[in-house]
């Protein structure tokens, strides 16, 4: 069997599972959390320093981006100029060209603004960079993401942080029909069997932030999320049965006694 | 002495200060930060260079935690 490798922005990646680092209790529980799911590519934000505490720990102290993929994103930007400023630095901090663009357009829903995003996509393509975009799940959308040279399409779940799933099957599954660069879902995604809805649907890999790091558990949850990605991924390449509405029996009635 | 604005707070330093003289100030690793000067980023290779004047305006970021 051709070994199934995910590919995304010329990067390999051993895991379809890439993790948030946000909302967890402190670095260590970060650190242990994203060891757990075996992820290699984790994203990260972009703020200020914090100049009044010299002594607070930061993230890289714990994450060492020489042995994990950082992927800057724009989260928390509300229009093209902040994200595009964002990434900017972004790039300038560890010369990174591969990014996760997120325009928001609502502060209730962090629904993501697709005509700032489709803007922003554009230029920073211009510029050289490497855009994996979040995005609505219409595969209108997404089509012209793709034709504007993003990396990678990020539909949503659900709304970010919100654990409700995969809400729109038929609409990933139209996405991903029709995308010829990756398709990884983004957002909503609640516990380890929504990563395995999504991941046999056939999306090449799932970014899961909250659901880890809300679990009670999370070092543990992060396993579950590890185990789920490659149990949907396997299912989907294995193919799943046809369904019917009767029942076929398991065993031969030939022999019956 | 000259008063500049970093990260939106008001701040002393002495005059002639370069970028590279702040971050030391603050104890910063030059390979963890990234620096917006006056709205315009300043590339590595120019923090020795750029000096900073009264009533500029200076951001560092770094990377957090994020989803």
């Amino acid at each position: 069997m051709k070994k199934d490798i995910f590919k995304v922005a010329g990067k390999s990646l051993k895991s379809r599972l890439i993790v948030g680092t946000g909302k967890y209790k402190n670095f260590s529980e970060t650190a242990k959390a994203i060891n757990a799911s075996g992820a290699d590519m984790v994203t990260v934000a972009v703020r200020r320093v914090n100049i009044l505490d010299k002594k607070k720990p930061i993230l890289t102290d714990y994450l060492n981006p020489k042995k994990i993929i950082f992927l800057p994103n724009t989260a928390g930007c509300f229009n093209s100029e902040e994200a595009l400023r964002t990434l900017r630095l972004a790039r300038e901090m560890g010369g990174w060209k591969l990014v996760k663009l997120e325009v928001l357009g609502d502060k209730k829903t962090l629904y993501p603004n697709m005509i700032e995003t489709i803007k922003s996509t554009k230029i920073l393509v211009k510029e050289g960079f490497k855009v994996m975009v979040y995005c609505t799940d219409d595969p209108l959308l997404a089509k012209k993401l793709e034709d504007n040279g993003a990396s990678a399409i990020m539909p949503l779940a659900s709304p970010i942080g919100s654990g409700l799933g995969l809400q729109n099957k038929v609409n990933i599954s139209l996405i991903i029909k029709q995308s010829k660069v990756p398709v990884i879902v983004d957002a909503g995604i609640g516990t380890a069997s929504d990563a395995t809805i999504a991941m046999e649907l056939g999306c090449d890999g799932v970014l899961i932030n909250s659901a880890i790091a809300n679990a009670n558990k999370p070092v543990l949850m992060a396993k579950a999320f590890k185990d789920a990605v490659i149990s949907g991924r396997n299912s989907y390449l294995a193919g799943r049965m046809n369904k019917n509405y009767f029942a076929t029996a398991s065993s031969p009635t030939k022999g019956l006694i | 002495m000259a008063k500049i604005q970093l990260n939106g707070k008001k701040v002393v330093i002495k005059s002639n200060y370069s970028i590279l003289d702040l971050l030391k100030k603050y104890k910063l690793a030059d390979n963890k930060v990234a620096v917006e000067h006056n709205g315009t980023i300043v590339p590595k290779t120019n923090y020795k260079k750029k000096h900073l004047k009264n009533n500029d305006k200076v951001e560092i970021v770094h990377f957090i935690g994020g989803g």
